[in-house]
């Protein structure tokens, strides 16, 4: 562990820091509170947290150490900071989903991740900022104002979970949560050159998930390593009976496949349809280089046609808003959150009318209105209706393509990190960026965003998006292993080690 | 495949309880008539004999045993209530004057 000692605690990665807390060679309280110290020092430049929770990350390092010094056996991820994307309920901790309509609300209940992240001994350390219940693509969208990219604070770290994705790129935390609807894990992930898994629908649970599109939303690990995103994945997946959607089946073996480094055999489709116009020159440069990467390594490569693929943009911006409107719904100014307008004259219609408007920001109340018009009759047929029969296509194309390959792959996002405002009130361009992580959520399979390197032309982190059939998440530890380990060897160093200091 | 107009939009702000501003209304119409023009490409397939899909994974009930356990007291359940009176939710009035 002489390494360890001499490179700063903030870079130690997950499975490094809860190894030296179990031997002793530093505490956890030490591991929390060189974290809080950090974000103090930089958060107030990246923003990346909305709520900093000093007291209790202290507290859950304390009984970590506590728990060693009783001799106790400590869990893989004891003591681990992280970072949690403010869509999560904390008990006692606000909540807010980077929304004024819940500016302040202390949940009453965790969540089942929550709870289960507090038994892993995983330290929390706060919430993090992401575009409003989740919708976007840079998180502009937050109430709270934009987090920068640690690679260029004036640029966007993605959306929705940019303050998870910069927490991780700004040492801020070696782990985060966050949320997968239409790629907001993978795409903050490739924009800030860090690791993020978006798993199986269905084996993390949504209890305690505040709901934005209820049949896509997925959990998922955020690390700055594939063993790191591997080894929170299993802490927080597994069946809950509090989600009635989550699987009853045991939870692919995720830290092993992260180890193997050896995809020998492996068969990869290159998806056909994610490339061309759009497609920044640097993108596929280093997209193509992992191809070619992913060859040298042993496993054969082919090209794939998913041709229903062109059509899951417009089929997620009707499905997406549609389930939107229903479920933000409950936010109607009586039982929590925002109230405004009561003034004892007016109705109680008139003031959930009023109340929504003062609390939701433009995009929200872009997809309440999308998603009411995709559901209203004599539009139904022919928007949401199509949709899902696109959603059946998608599906199926995966099917076929999963008959002659073990795992897909393709860019993550067609460009790098775009400058902050770029595409702010433009909501067709900002909807582009989850152009190739939309189809793996309509399907329901896993997928992971992996660093692959800057593209020349900008120096901005690359994402490469692997794609794996439903509870087959292991194969996408197994190829991001080995990919990771092999462009660590080539570079001599991980990407992050390349990120300006702030 | 038809556009969107400022009244419909209006229409459906109303619908989703949204009170919106008129330059709100005026720039919302402009931008979703942009983006149902980019959606609508989903009504290619609308003639093809495909099944909808509404969920990834086969949905079926899951029941439990109907045993209490344990929930939120009222004072947690009310922690968050804009405005609370007599342990119940106090709301403005749910008939309008009219």
């Amino acid at each position: 562990m002489t390494d360890l000692i001499r490179t700063p605690i903030i870079k130690w990665g997950a499975a490094e820091t809860a190894s030296a807390i179990a031997k002793g060679e530093v505490s956890a309280v030490e591991v929390a509170q060189a974290h809080l110290d950090r974000i103090e020092a930089v958060d107030k430049k990246v923003n990346a947290f909305l709520h900093v929770d000093t007291e209790g990350a202290l507290n859950a390092a304390k009984a970590v150490d506590e728990k060693r010094a009783k001799g106790e056996e400590l869990g893989p991820l004891a003591g681990v900071p992280l970072a949690l994307k403010d869509v999560f309920t904390t008990k006692g901790i606000p909540t807010t989903c980077g929304s004024k309509m819940l500016e302040g609300w202390i949940p009453p209940y965790d969540a089942t991740l929550t709870t289960r992240l507090k038994d892993a001994g995983v330290v929390i350390l706060g919430k993090t900022n992401m575009d409003e219940f989740a919708m976007g693509s840079s998180t502009e969208n937050s109430a709270y104002g934009p987090t920068g990219n640690p690679w260029d604070l004036t640029r966007i770290p993605g959306g929705s979970g940019g303050g998870s994705a910069a927490a991780l790129a700004a040492f801020e935390a070696p782990l985060a949560i966050g949320t997968d609807t239409g790629g907001s894990i993978r795409q903050p992930g490739a924009v800030t050159g860090t690791v993020g898994v978006k798993p199986t629908y269905g084996s993390v649970s949504r209890y305690g998930l505040v709901a934005f599109s209820s049949s896509l939303d997925q959990g998922g690990p955020c690390a700055r390593t594939v063993l790191d995103a591997a080894l929170l994945h299993e802490a927080i997946a597994g069946h809950d009976p509090l989600d009635s959607t989550s699987i009853d089946a045991p939870v692919p073996a995720v830290v092993e496949a992260a180890k193997m480094r050896d995809i020998r055999g492996m068969r990869i489709g290159v998806v056909k349809e994610f490339a061309g116009e759009g497609y920044q020159a640097g993108v596929m440069q280093r997209f193509n280089e992992s191809v070619e990467l992913l060859r040298e390594l042993g496993a054969e490569v082919v090209e794939v046609s998913c041709p229903s693929f062109t059509l899951a943009l417009p089929a997620y911006y009707l499905i997406a808003p549609s389930e939107c409107s229903s479920n933000l719904a409950r936010f109607d100014a009586m039982r929590y959150g925002l109230r405004v307008g009561d003034n004892g004259s007016r109705s109680a219609e008139e003031v959930t009318a009023l109340t929504r408007e003062a609390g939701f920001g433009d995009e929200v109340k872009r997809r309440i209105i999308l998603g009411t018009y995709a559901l209203s009759s004599g539009y139904y047929d022919a928007y949401y209706g199509s949709a899902q029969k696109v959603r059946t296509l998608i599906s199926r194309d995966f099917d076929t393509a999963f008959a002659g390959v073990d795992v897909l792959v393709s860019p993550t996002t067609p460009t790098t990190a775009f400058p902050i405002g770029e595409r702010a009130d433009d909501p067709m361009a900002m909807y582009l960026a989850d152009l190739c992580t939309i189809p793996s959520n309509l399907a329901g399979n896993a997928a992971m965003s992996l660093p692959v390197g800057l593209a020349p032309e900008d120096n901005l982190p690359v994402g490469l998006q692997i794609i794996a059939p439903a509870m087959a998440d292991d194969r996408l530890y197994r190829v991001g292993g080995a990919v990771e380990a092999a462009l660590n060897e080539k570079w001599g160093h991980t990407l992050l080690e390349e990120v300006p200091a702030l | 495949m038809p556009g969107i107009t400022r009244e419909e939009v209006a229409h459906l702000a109303r619908l989703s309880r949204l009170e919106l501003k008129p330059e709100e209304l005026d720039h919302f119409a402009e931008q979703l008539d942009v983006i149902i023009g980019a959606v609508a490409r989903v009504s290619e397939v609308a003639g093809q004999d495909v099944p909808p899909t509404s969920h990834p994974l086969p949905l079926t009930n899951v029941m439990r045993a109907d045993e209490v356990r344990p929930s939120l007291t009222p004072e947690q359940a009310l922690s968050g209530a804009p405005a609370a009176e007599e342990q119940r939710f106090r709301v403005p009035q749910i008939l309008g004057e009219d």
